[in-house]
């Protein structure tokens, strides 16, 4: 399934990683059909939650598994990281397999999840002290492995003082310390960002684009297509447990219009007659008389549009240009024809 | 802001295998949990402050009123009694700490780290004992003050002691099960409430031919009296039988009990 990439030049962050992914190159994380159901106890039906899902990921790359809320991301990951049994499938994870090689694959990776998974009444240098000597280190390298850890994320000023006192960027950051104690091979990031004000939430995209730089594979999930785009080698859009779509951000871009027009028309009359020109309009209301249009949210292409369906210059009362919703992806991504038109030209 | 992690090999322990890291897996979570404890300040206090305020209602509120049947003072007739209420509020705190572990993400971090149940929980079960150590000694201490007098020979002493210990780390162990079983912290403490209720049917604080038949058949039987009067014989020095026995086969079989119901419920919840 994985199609050769194109250099995507806007990924933004790792320029160490390849950008052709040679197809024999070792896969970090490889997975087929990987099938997982909940429920279906009793009288219960189960409810399916992965419906036989592939997945490759080049070792060195940053990987990005992109959906809403109950889509499946959380249970994949915790698939891949031999924390949930699959119903079906397989998979190979930095070389083991996740069944039968449970260790193996637990010894190489980290998993990050939407909880903190550090105690909140010790300190952020107790906890990766704690998380250095399980990993098998002695006292003073858990120390020292402790203490670099906490600098490099920021956080040796916190370091003495209990997590529970901590924002909750750092949280976050203690928390993805923690996970990097073992050096491991492949990490996994749950919604690494979910809840982040916006700067917290730079700073994390600067540490994984600092993970990816020193060749450690990222996989993260995310309900963000901004994020996916900022940070990712390569993106699998997850929806209704099947993947729907897959390929470097820019790929994806080019399949669903980055941008959305929105136009309040002046009047019912000029709403009916832009309408009729507007079949792909994602979103119509006649009563609010509005219209959303996709766009690529350059002006050039805005302009045109606002030209051609309005010529006299009087019907469009006001417009707003936002980028695409997730939401407003999917639907992209799952309507029957996916072709939006590059040029303002309407037949 | 990000800056070079100190780079080269990983020191690691020489052996890795899961059996030969949990010596020092256990140690690890044991200082994971005493600092846990330290810190749960509310819990500590229960713990620590319930027992002693119980001591003080029953010597002076209840004692005055209470016929034992023998002439020992009451304070001195009560102290093992409230010494077992006492390792019931201590060892509650065990399921609680053990269900927060199972609701928050640390335990999939723990094992991912390929670090096993047994050093969780045994690290939660040590960090028990010792806050019922201190809650002992506080009590012993307190009793002595108000005038417990025991006649114990030293080697009771040391019989005694080795039976509550006994005691308390069967109980914690089953207190580590039910965390384990409980959907939530509340939950836990709710459960953990029947264990704290045992010492009253039993003969912690009256003779139990004070109560009515059917129930001092069951107190008469149950694991609290038998450790309850093997440690008052003991430290009062009199003829103790085979009941320290007895006591010491409850704890054991509560104890194996607990820590197999205890491995199951964390490889079925955990896996």
């Amino acid at each position: 399934m994985p199609a050769a990439s194109e250099a995507t030049g806007d990924t933004g962050t790792t320029n160490a990683t390849t950008t052709t992914t040679d197809l024999a190159a070792p896969a970090a994380i490889e997975a087929t059909g990987l099938t997982k159901s909940y429920g279906g106890t009793g009288t219960d039906t189960p409810v399916p939650v992965l419906r036989g899902i592939d997945l490759r990921v080049p070792t060195g790359t940053v990987f990005a598994l992109l959906g809403p809320n109950g889509a499946g991301k959380t249970t994949a990951v915790r698939i891949l990281a031999t924390l949930t049994e699959p119903d079906a499938g397989t998979a190979r994870v930095a070389g083991y397999d996740i069944r039968t090689r449970r260790r193996e694959v637990r010894r190489a990776i980290s998993l990050t999840g939407q909880f903190a998974a550090v105690d909140e009444a010790q300190t952020g240098a107790e906890n990766l002290r704690m998380m250095a000597r399980l990993v098998g280190l002695r006292r003073a390298a858990a120390r020292a492995r402790a203490d670099g850890l906490l600098a490099r994320f920021g956080l040796s000023d916190a370091a003495d003082r209990l997590v529970r006192t901590y924002s909750g960027g750092m949280r976050r950051r203690v928390d993805l310390a923690a996970g990097l104690v073992g050096e491991p091979e492949v990490i996994f990031l749950d919604e690494p960002t979910t809840g982040l004000d916006p700067r917290s939430r730079r700073e994390l995209w600067d540490v994984v684009g600092d993970l990816a730089a020193r060749g450690t594979t990222v996989f993260l999930t995310t309900q963000y297509l901004e994020e996916a785009d900022q940070l990712a080698d390569r993106v699998a859009v997850l929806h209704g447990g099947v993947i729907v779509a897959e390929g470097t951000p820019a790929e994806l871009k080019s399949r669903v219009a980055g941008h959305h027009l929105d136009l309040t028309l002046a009047t019912s009359d000029a709403y009916l007659r832009v309408r009729a020109q507007t079949p792909h309009a994602t979103h119509h209301d006649p009563r609010t008389r509005t219209l959303t249009l996709p766009t690529d949210g350059t002006a050039p292409h805005v302009r045109a549009l606002l030209d051609e369906l309005d010529p006299t210059g009087t019907d469009v009362a006001h417009f707003a240009l936002r980028t695409a919703s997730l939401d407003e992806v999917f639907l992209t991504l799952t309507a029957p024809t996916t072709t939006h038109p590059k040029e303002p030209t309407h037949a | 802001m990000p800056e070079a992690l100190p780079t080269g090999p990983l020191t690691r322990l020489p052996s890795n295998s899961l059996l030969t890291r949990l010596p020092s897996n256990s140690l690890t979570m044991t200082g994971r949990s005493l600092r846990l404890s330290r810190r749960t300040v509310d819990a500590l206090i229960t713990a620590l402050a319930l027992p002693v305020l119980l001591l003080l209602i029953f010597v002076y509120f209840f004692g005055g009123a209470i016929n034992t049947g023998t002439d020992t003072r009451y304070v001195t007739y009560v102290v093992p009694g409230v010494l077992l209420l006492c390792a019931g509020f201590g060892s509650a705190g065990t399921a609680v700490a053990v269900t927060e572990d199972l609701k928050g993400g640390i335990i999939d971090r723990f094992r991912s780290l390929d670090v096993g149940g047994t050093a969780i929980l045994a690290g939660h079960v040590v960090a028990s004992v010792a806050r019922n150590v201190l809650a002992t000694a506080l009590v012993l201490a307190l009793a002595f003050a108000i005038g417990f007098r025991p006649t114990a020979t030293p080697a009771g002493w040391l019989a005694a002691t080795g039976l509550l210990l006994a005691f308390v780390l069967a109980l914690s162990w089953l207190s580590a099960a039910v965390g384990l079983l409980a959907k939530s912290p509340e939950a836990a403490n709710g459960y953990t409430f029947f264990v704290s209720f045992l010492p009253y049917p039993s003969s912690a604080f009256v003779p139990t031919d004070s109560m009515p038949s059917w129930l001092a058949a069951f107190s008469d039987h149950q694991p609290v009296t038998t450790v309850i009067d093997s440690l008052r014989a003991l430290l009062l020095d009199q003829p103790a039988g085979t009941t320290p026995w007895l006591a010491l086969a409850w704890c054991a079989g509560i104890l194996a009990g607990s820590v197999g119901l205890a491995a199951a419920l964390f490889r079925r919840r955990v896996g």
